[in-house]
């Protein structure tokens, strides 16, 4: 049924996508707790570059992040002054392109989570002796679970439909960037109907599971709050 | 030793510019109408707040002053909030359990068990707070904050979200905390029925700063003073129970200007009480009356007459040291020619026992 090279492209998405929403968790907590708690002006500027992956076609996406992991790109030349090659057309370079690519998808659920949670919770907390980090652990982390899993399937499931970004960096290389949406779409290039079938509807399959998961998992929090 | 309390802050057009000092045990209540600041008082105090300018020392503990800041989480305060902000992720045990666990064991001065028993919530434990009543959910608040062992307890309006039924359910369990517990209270209120009945001493504010602080007793009867003008304006008087009249059923109180009789069983002799007496609920008369029904009249000295709108008069009147408020007609007091100074037999036709 799936050739060696669909099953490798099947790999490298699921890797990707692992990978990316893992970095987006981690930068993306820091990020959304500030933009869920600052005063500050910068923080709109801050939360229209965050959305800016919604609406900017992903190819205009792709070409700046192109530019920048290219060898004369800045990225590309940190990476080349460590002694390494430009990220470009590699797996890292797809990592990076992700990450900015899911970054709103990640960020906005959990800012919207920290923010319902309000000031008070927190300060109760802190009148009950709790420092700063345990607070954030022990009552920040468990109210804003939903928005956890709300930001680990978004960001999961756009990383795994990345097409356009992917088109512009990734080279389309097997075992290392070539991810499933580009490998239907070459399929489809060479009129292979049969294959281009089998992968999307694999992609379709998974992305459904993941949203049903999702939402079936948020009713019953809303039934367990209730 | 006592609390002493010095803050200046600015919110917007909002100033608070207070000070004062508090006894380092029993109630202190911050009252003073909505928008006066007592919140914002109450928040500076546990570190919610930073203020501009702020001085805290508890005895001779010392937790702001310009050089240094306590965070509010070093603070040993216990914090009642006017909702209950109970964890809705934490059932009631875990909730109790959260600051608890936070304190080293050698510093504990309430165990886990003396404050379900306290606050009466050992039938709530497994549940989660959005299955408890508004006066539940207030009690766990209020246990929670004592399972810290806190040098101060901090109670904003606890009350104030509750409807008058659960009100009156809670405030025996604040009672209750008032006789076991020595630990001072700062109880923010704007409700006078609350401040006559919990607070032993009392921080008027108005508009960011203090008009007055002294004792409770002392402050609701003076009439350049607020409370004294109110609808519902009372006085307060400390006794010590005597003796209990098995015949009819009546205790007898002692003060050093007389002694009340009143109908409760079971008070232990010697026990220290407060009583709580409604001006409109005190008449005079020139001559102790006999043929009355009323048992509790006591001989008094009229200290100052006050106009009452246009047709009554509040009378403060000296019973021994204890200050009593008489709310009569105008045409009354002119008819009793009341003056300062003039001999008067106060009697009394109702009185509440207080913790």
């Amino acid at each position: 049924m799936f050739g060696a090279d669909d099953l490798s492209a099947l790999l490298v998405t699921l890797k990707l996508a692992a990978l990316s929403t893992t970095i987006l968790l981690l930068l993306g907590t820091p990020l959304a707790w500030w933009l869920a708690s600052t005063r500050s002006r910068v923080k709109i500027v801050v939360d229209a570059v965050v959305a800016l992956p919604l609406i900017l076609p992903p190819t205009v996406m792709g070409f700046y992040l192109l530019i920048a992991l290219g060898p004369d790109g800045p990225l590309g030349r940190l990476t080349q002054a460590l002694g390494g090659a430009s990220p470009a057309f590699t797996f890292t370079g797809l990592v990076i392109g992700s990450v900015v690519y899911s970054l709103p998808f990640v960020v906005q659920p959990l800012q919207d989570a920290f923010a319902a949670i309000g000031r008070r919770p927190l300060e109760v907390a802190a009148t009950l002796r709790a420092s700063p980090l345990d607070r954030f652990l022990t009552v920040s982390l468990p109210l804003a679970r939903h928005g956890y899993l709300t930001a680990l399937v978004l960001g999961f499931a756009h990383t795994v439909g990345e097409f356009g970004v992917v088109l512009m960096i990734g080279g389309s290389i097997p075992g290392e960037t070539r991810v499933l949406s580009i490998a239907i779409y070459d399929h489809v290039e060479a009129l292979e109907y049969g294959q281009a079938h089998l992968l999307s509807g694999v992609l379709l399959a998974l992305s459904f599971l993941m949203l049903l998961v999702l939402y079936g998992l948020k009713r019953r929090y809303r039934v367990a709050r209730a | 030793m006592s609390l002493r309390i010095r803050y200046r802050l600015r919110r917007g057009a909002f100033r608070l510019d207070v000070a004062f000092e508090a006894p380092m045990r029993g109630i202190t209540a911050l009252f003073g109408p909505s928008g006066c600041g007592k919140t914002t008082l109450l928040r500076a105090i546990a570190g919610l707040e930073v203020a501009d300018d702020g001085y805290l020392a508890l005895g001779g503990e010392v937790w702001e002053d310009g050089a240094r800041y306590l965070p509010a989480h070093r603070r040993s305060v216990g914090y009642v909030f006017q909702e209950a902000s109970l964890f809705p992720h934490l059932d009631v045990r875990r909730n109790l359990l959260y600051g608890y666990r936070r304190i080293a064991p050698g510093r504990r001065r309430i165990d886990f068990e003396q404050a379900v028993s306290l606050m009466d919530l050992g039938d709530l434990l497994a549940r989660d707070p959005l299955q408890l009543s508004g006066g539940e959910r207030q009690r766990v608040a209020i246990a929670r904050a004592l399972l810290t062992s806190p040098a101060l307890l901090l109670m904003d309006e606890p009350l104030a979200a509750l409807d008058a039924g659960r009100k009156e359910e809670l405030l025996p369990f604040f009672e209750r905390l008032h006789e076991r517990l020595s630990l001072p209270v700062l109880y923010v209120s704007h409700a006078s029925d609350e401040v006559a009945r919990l607070a032993d001493h009392l921080v008027l504010m108005d508009a960011g700063r203090v008009s007055a602080s002294g004792p409770a007793r002392e402050l609701l009867t003076r009439f350049d003073l607020p409370l004294a003008h109110r609808q519902d304006a009372s006085s307060i008087i400390e006794a010590t129970v005597r003796g209990y009249d098995p015949e009819w059923r009546l205790a007898t109180l002692a003060f050093d200007g007389g002694s009340f009789v009143i109908c409760q069983e079971g008070l232990a002799p010697g026990r220290r009480v407060r009583l709580h007496i409604l001006a409109r609920d005190v008449s005079l008369t020139l001559r102790h009356q006999h043929d009355t029904s009323i048992l509790n009249i006591l001989p008094a000295r009229v200290e100052e007459v006050s106009e009452e709108g246009a047709a009554q008069v509040m009378v403060r009147l000296a019973v021994g040291e204890a200050r009593l408020l008489a709310r009569l007609t105008r045409k009354s007091a002119a008819r009793l020619a009341l003056q300062a100074g003039k001999p008067v037999f106060a009697q009394v036709k109702s009185v509440a026992l207080l913790g």
